[in-house]
């Protein structure tokens, strides 16, 4: 599915501040897999989904999705199989348009550039969508989104995310600035959503525990290298324990 | 003002609605003003008068469309391809523009619009119907573009202005939407251009000065007015105040402001209307300040 091979990524290349970002990483990510991803700041977890995005430039190595070489790909040709998800929930969605219309431009990559983008077709399929995170957003469809809090941008956003299944669903701390009420509904949707549509997924965290909660494998970054790899019962039987130690080391 | 008076300034307001509607796509829509609109103002009427003067006045305002979408298209090549910052980009494009425009009036300053001694012969000629084309003419303009807006490739649009950092991590193409904004945007305002130059039966190298202001002008009065809640009733809004503006304006003149004024004028009201949402915050924190030390 995704595969990074010896990719190496340096920030300020031959300037005092010069930093490498991802250090000879390489890793394959297996379809259908919820991968979560830990480590410290710094430690080059964005790099890495900044490079599967294409918003990072790669020094060595090469990045394939499908089998295809996208290592040079340009950001916005990669975003049509690729969705993702910020840690600002303002980051999503376009504030002044509305909710429809923000879930109409999700789906608008692959129509008719002329053809109306909400009619009532649209507005029957979005309520559906959205009816089904229990948020009564259903009703909101005419509202402007920056009206709504972080928690239900956030929500839409996801839902926008997944409206196209994409081939690979980036979530980077996306949980990270809402509260927990509302952490906790969001995940318990992303957790639903990539499980019912067999979504391949890679969600940055700083919470252990939801690292440990969701996903079928664990990867944790430190200094521009993975350094561990949890998966399936490996994985299952993790503690929070055992993974303070991983980030000790 | 009578009735003349009162229908000429409508009707100049209409042609100026045109170019405050082309604005509003890059100010409101796009979130980035345009300064390309005083060079693109003037090519628009140059070319129209040129081919008008050959006995082709209409092909002279479709020309006006793609002449003003082609400068809006360098100062997009420009903020793009070259990465010059948005203002600087329209400033360079506007000034470039001055060449080829006195280029395209044949190197002088005015061109009359009169042929064999008589006015040329367009669209804007019969005083009695005049009203009403220039009507239809915008009518169809807000008719299209509010369609426009609705379409897929309308919200790619607006969303590159509202929000283009989402945009960019989408499989929308940022520099596209620059594209399609600026050129839209600026055909319209080379079609106001065009569109003035039959009016006044004349085209004049330095008639662009000032045009981004009063079009801007446009915008805020009909905003201040109508206070528009979506796309649609913004660009009403616009044309609505473009009129407004004109009357107004004519007002001014008739009480004795010298037209040389006017731009002053134009710069003053905006400045103000923009600052107003600021200065009404400073006197409500004031006013706060003061009823907690009173109760004190």
């Amino acid at each position: 599915m995704l595969e990074l091979k010896d990719v190496t990524v340096i920030f300020n290349e031959g300037t005092t501040l010069e930093k490498k970002a991802l250090d000879n990483v390489s890793v394959t990510i297996n379809p259908g897999e919820f991968v979560t991803i830990l480590g410290s700041n710094g430690a080059g977890k964005s790099t890495f989904f900044n490079t599967i995005t294409g918003s990072a430039k790669v020094k060595s190595g090469t990045v394939l999705l499908d089998g295809q070489d996208i290592t040079d790909q340009p950001e916005h040709v990669r975003s049509r199989t690729l969705g993702r998800l910020f840690q600002d929930p303002s980051q999503g969605t376009a504030p002044h348009m509305t909710v429809e219309e923000n879930m109409g431009l999700a789906i608008s990559s692959n129509r008719s550039p002329f053809a109306i983008a909400v009619r009532k077709k649209e507005e029957k399929l979005f309520k559906e969508i959205l009816s089904e995170l229990d948020m009564g957003l259903e009703d909101r469809l005419k509202t402007p989104i920056g009206l709504l809090s972080g928690g239900q941008r956030q929500a839409v956003a996801l839902m926008m995310a997944v409206a196209n299944p994409p081939k690979l669903l980036l979530l980077d701390e996306h949980t990270a600035a809402l509260d927990p009420v509302s952490a906790k509904k969001i995940l318990e949707v992303t957790n639903k959503l990539i499980a019912r549509n067999q979504i391949t997924a890679l969600m940055i965290t700083h919470n252990l525990k939801d690292a440990l909660e969701n996903g079928d494998r664990l990867l944790i970054f430190q200094d521009g290298k993975i350094t561990h790899d949890f998966k399936g019962e490996e994985k299952q039987k993790l503690t929070l324990e055992d993974l303070i130690h991983c980030y000790d080391v | 003002m009578n009735g003349t008076i009162l229908l000429n300034a409508i009707q100049l307001g209409l042609i100026f609605a045109v170019l405050s509607i082309g604005e509003y796509i890059t100010v409101n829509v796009m979130d980035s003003p345009d300064l390309t609109v005083d060079g693109s103002f003037v090519t628009g009427a140059a070319v129209c008068a040129m081919l008008t003067l050959q006995g082709m006045p209409n092909l002279g305002l479709l020309a006006s469309l793609l002449a003003g979408a082609l400068c809006g298209v360098a100062t997009a090549f420009l903020q793009t391809k070259m990465k010059i910052q948005p203002l600087l980009a329209g400033i360079l494009t506007m000034t470039g523009l001055y060449s080829i425009n006195l280029r395209i009036m044949n190197n002088s300053p005015t061109v009359n619009l009169f042929v064999g001694g008589k006015p040329a012969q367009t669209i804007l000629s019969n005083p009695d119907t005049r009203l009403f084309v220039l009507l239809t003419i915008v009518i169809v303009i807000i008719g299209l573009l509010y369609f426009f807006f609705k379409t897929n490739l309308g919200l790619m649009l607006r969303a590159s202005g509202d929000n283009e950092m989402m945009v960019k991590s989408s499989s929308i193409n940022v520099d596209n939407m620059k594209f399609l904004g600026l050129a839209l945007s600026n055909a319209l305002v080379g079609l106001s251009g065009a569109l003035l130059a039959q009016f006044q039966n004349f085209a004049d190298i330095s008639g662009g000065t000032g045009m981004l202001v009063l079009g801007l002008a446009g915008i805020i009065i009909g905003e201040a007015i109508l206070r528009p809640k979506n796309i649609g009733m913004g660009l009403v809004a616009a044309a609505v105040g473009a009129v407004l503006y004109r009357i107004l304006y004519t007002l001014a003149l008739r009480l004795g402001f010298a037209a040389a004024d006017m731009n002053l004028v134009s710069s003053i009201l905006v400045a103000i209307t923009i600052s107003i949402p600021y200065i009404q915050k400073l006197m409500k924190d004031q006013k706060l300040v003061k009823g907690r030390k009173k109760n004190a």
